[in-house]
């Protein structure tokens, strides 16, 4: 009947894929040597990789951790291994490794920069991770006030009273705008709560005071310094300049021509010269802007300017969230009868934000390694430190360990932030490619 | 009868500059500007107070007078007797180097990383991943510390060179030197120069241009641009006939011929730095301050070109890669005509403000001591004087006007290579 000599009943069994094709050889042979200029890339990297760890290897691991001076540290590797370079001499990190994190800062007092760091983490948590409790947020609300009571030192009335100050606003918006309306309500608000500040708030903290001193001992900002110092320049700036940013993106995309033109003129000020510019302005000019007498912090005066230079960039990064947006958004909200605060705080916010996820991260971590710049005015950051211990007798013309070792402080802060930007893409990611 | 959607002008009320939004917009930005215009009188009053307590009110006659302080590393005729304004004009233009340079190589060094992370070889791109992330997540400062004090701490003294027993050697047959005093080079001199031409008479400003070299510039320019016109004609020849005629022999002709030519004419020859006493002589000395500040602010700059182009090469579709083959087009040609053109769209205006961004960096040049901008009108020059006020506004024009500038080459590149929609 058939002129086929054969025909297949039944489905033949899957083979498994040849040897080399699978597992480690598989893997191998795709991703290294695939080709004769793979080969040669492969080996000619590989061989690059050796030599560079059979530098970095020995320095780092064949290394001296007790000495008290860099001529010892030699002496130790002279008499250990024949000769007086390719040791990493770790004892400079062992001996000054407080300094380079506190700086100047009392020994006595470290536990208050370490409870600001543990609460600065308790208070991250509910802003970063959903599933921390939600009952946090009231230790991320109050930690603003307690951070510079517990790093400057004082009494914790006077943070109390600067609180009241926006309690005293809140309550004003919620009664006022009932009666008055929206923008009569806020305006009266922004009065009281100078009001408060100005007048009330410091007659309050005298009498509390008085009654409970809750006082801590004062820190001057003279011995600041460190990446502590870094650290709480780092976070102050991009805690307000996200607000801040946010406010002055808002105020570019406006309709309102001043208010525009205002914001455009800052934005673009602040972006057009380098942040070195600005710490000269806080380190000799900001006195002379402000009213005669007045002569405040330069660590403060550090943070304003760092905060206005973060906030320019991070205006620029939130408007390219709010420009990718499509027209209909901002249409489907004002045709639901939103006005324009809720149509930014429920429809355009939440989108800007989360397209804007990426470049906002960046912008924090470019803040964060900014602070080192402030050693050029004089400020005892980590990089400012480290000249400090160079020009000892002990540690004089040590270099390698103390960059490394300031390197690996920033890069593990940094590349954490960049991380958990991709995670939250991630997590936030809402379509399905 | 007319119909008016106009309120009566009888009906106006106060109350409506706040509750109807007609009036609202108004009302709230005249209180803006009026609060705008009182917070700048009362920082121009304060200021003013100020300067007036301290006795130095605003004037800009500092610049004239002699800046008595040495610039090292300078493009052009500089004394300490001349002006603060031409010692910060020798600083500008050491800035505008310092930028130069670092853009050339951190995009080269930025489009090789950013290629190599997309590398199919896993070594290879793990490699460039770990050079991106270790130079982005570390300050630059610190980038331009490390540099500096590799410059100072690793390289042989001048004296290492010397003798029968010299522990150090240049190279490049004797032309380069690595010092710790900085670095040589070969200076480029002519028998029979031309001469220069001198700009802008006895002004601060003035400079002069090199005649010679903007001669072989000119020669060299013209030979490319010859040879875009015979690519061009070979374009219509294949257009026409099919056939490609081959030109590269006639481009060649055209670049190096008339150049070389007018080299051997003008008497072209490499000064080469020599060890005499306790330093290197002749030359062109590159300082330390200035390859540290170079080298680091490359690298660190590529880290983030190299992100860049790896975005905008991702950014085209694989779809357009795998259109290019079908069409039966050889691999490069479809990086060069199809990958390229649109990828360039997603580069270019990052890659500008990364240009910005390290020319702002340059500005740290005052950590290593290289007299940039910062470093004489506001550094020196403002400790000098003590003019506190003038000093930062310049430094701050000259940055913002330089910061202007690129951007408005990024706004004329995005408005060429924007795509027309009909």
């Amino acid at each position: 009947m058939s002129e086929h000599a054969f025909v297949r009943k039944e489905i033949v069994p899957e083979q498994t894929p040849p040897l080399s094709s699978i597992g480690i050889v598989g893997w191998l042979k795709a991703n290294l040597f695939s080709s004769w200029l793979n080969v040669a890339l492969t080996l000619l990297a590989s061989s690059f990789i050796l030599y560079v760890l059979s530098g970095v290897l020995p320095w780092t691991f064949q290394s001296i951790w007790h000495a008290s001076s860099l001529t010892e540290c030699r002496e130790i590797a002279m008499a250990t291994w024949g000769k007086t370079h390719g040791h990493a001499c770790w004892a400079v990190i062992n001996d000054r490794w407080v300094q380079l994190l506190f700086g100047f800062y009392p020994s006595h007092l470290y536990w208050r920069p370490i409870v600001a760091l543990l609460l600065l983490i308790v208070a991250l948590g509910p802003v970063l991770f959903s599933e921390a409790p939600r009952n946090l947020f009231y230790v991320t609300a109050a930690y603003p006030f307690l951070l510079p009571w517990l790093m400057w030192g004082g009494s914790l009335w006077v943070s109390v009273s600067v609180l009241l100050g926006f309690l005293v606003a809140y309550i004003v918006i919620k009664y006022m705008v009932e009666i008055f309306g929206q923008l009569l309500g806020v305006i009266a608000a922004v009065f009281a709560a100078l009001f408060w500040w100005t007048f009330l708030g410091a007659i309050f903290s005298e009498i509390a005071i008085s009654v409970l001193p809750l006082s801590l001992e004062t820190v001057t900002s003279r011995s600041f310094g460190g990446f502590m110092l870094a650290l709480l320049i780092g976070v102050v700036a991009i805690g307000c300049s996200l607000p801040i940013g946010i406010i002055l993106a808002l105020a570019r995309q406006s309709d309102l021509l001043i208010v525009k033109a205002i914001s455009i003129g800052f934005i673009e000020f602040i972006r057009g010269v380098p942040l070195i510019t600005l710490l000269f302005v806080a380190s000799t000019l900001l006195n002379i802007f402000l009213p005669p007498g007045s002569d405040f912090d330069i660590i403060l005066r550090v943070i304003i300017m760092v905060t206005l230079f973060a906030s320019a960039y991070m205006a620029e990064v939130i408007r390219g969230g709010l420009a990718s947006l499509p027209r209909g958004q901002y249409e489907g909200a004002d045709s639901l009868g939103l006005d324009y605060w809720q149509s930014q705080r429920l429809i355009i916010m939440p989108q800007a934000l989360k397209v804007s996820i990426p470049p906002i991260v960046s912008t924090f971590i470019s803040v964060l390694k900014d602070t080192t710049l402030v050693s050029i005015i004089g400020l005892m950051d980590p990089l400012g430190l480290s000249q400090g211990i160079r020009a000892n007798a002990e540690w004089q013309g040590i270099y390698w360990e103390l960059f490394a070792f300031i390197a690996l402080l920033f890069f593990v802060v940094c590349y954490s932030m960049s991380r958990y930007s991709m995670y939250l893409e991630r997590k936030l990611q809402t379509d399905h490619l | 009868m007319t119909v008016s959607a106009d309120p009566d002008k009888a009906s106006f009320k106060p109350a409506m500059l706040i509750y109807d939004t007609r009036y609202r917009s108004m009302t709230i930005q005249i209180f803006v500007l009026i609060a705008f215009i009182i917070f700048v009188f009362w920082l121009i009053n304060n200021t003013i107070t100020n300067l007036f307590e301290l006795g130095k009110p605003i004037e800009f006659r500092f610049l004239s007078e002699p800046a008595s302080y040495d610039i090292n590393q300078r493009l052009i005729e500089y004394s300490s007797r001349d002006t603060h304004l031409r010692a910060s004009f020798v600083g500008l233009l050491n800035t505008l180097v310092v930028a130069a340079l670092g853009c050339i190589t951190a995009t080269v060094l930025g489009v090789f990383i950013g290629i190599g992370r997309l590398s199919k070889n896993w070594i290879v791109s793990k490699i460039m991943a770990v050079y991106v992330e270790v130079f982005r997540n570390v300050p630059v400062l610190l980038w331009i510390l490390l540099a500096m004090a590799i410059m100072i701490e690793s390289l042989p003294a001048p004296k290492a060179f010397r003798g029968d027993t010299a522990t150090a050697s240049m190279y490049l047959s004797d032309s380069v030197a690595f010092t710790n005093r900085g670095v040589y080079i070969p200076e480029p001199l002519f028998n029979n120069p031309i001469g220069d031409i001198s700009l802008f008479g006895t002004s601060s400003m003035r400079f002069d241009v090199s005649l010679d070299l903007l001669v072989i510039l000119i020669v060299f320019f013209g030979g490319i641009f010859t040879s875009f016109k015979i690519k061009k004609w070979a374009d219509r020849t294949q257009n026409i006939t099919g056939v490609r005629p081959t030109t590269w022999y006639l481009k060649a002709l055209v670049i190096l011929v008339p150049t070389l030519v007018l080299l051997w004419a003008l008497g072209f020859y490499l000064g080469y730095a020599e060890l005499k006493g306790f330093n290197f002589k002749g030359g062109t000395h590159l300082r330390n301050s200035l390859i540290a500040l170079w080298i680091a602010l490359s690298l660190y700059t590529a880290a983030f070109i190299a992100e860049i182009v790896r975005a905008g090469i991702l950014a085209v579709s694989s779809g357009q890669n795998e259109a290019a083959a079908s069409l039966g087009l050889r691999p490069g040609r479809i990086m060069s005509l199809v990958i390229l053109p649109q990828a360039l769209r997603v580069i270019v205006p990052p890659l500008i403000s990364n240009y910005l961004n390290l020319t702002k960096n340059s500005s740290l040049a005052i950590a290593v001591g290289y007299m940039d901008v910062t470093g004489t009108l506001g550094g020196i020059t403002l400790n000098q004087t003590g003019r506190e006020l003038e000093c930062i506004l310049m430094l701050m024009l000259v940055y913002w006007i330089l910061s202007l500038s690129i951007s408005a080459v990024m706004n004329w590149y995005n408005n060429s290579v924007k795509l027309v929609e009909r």
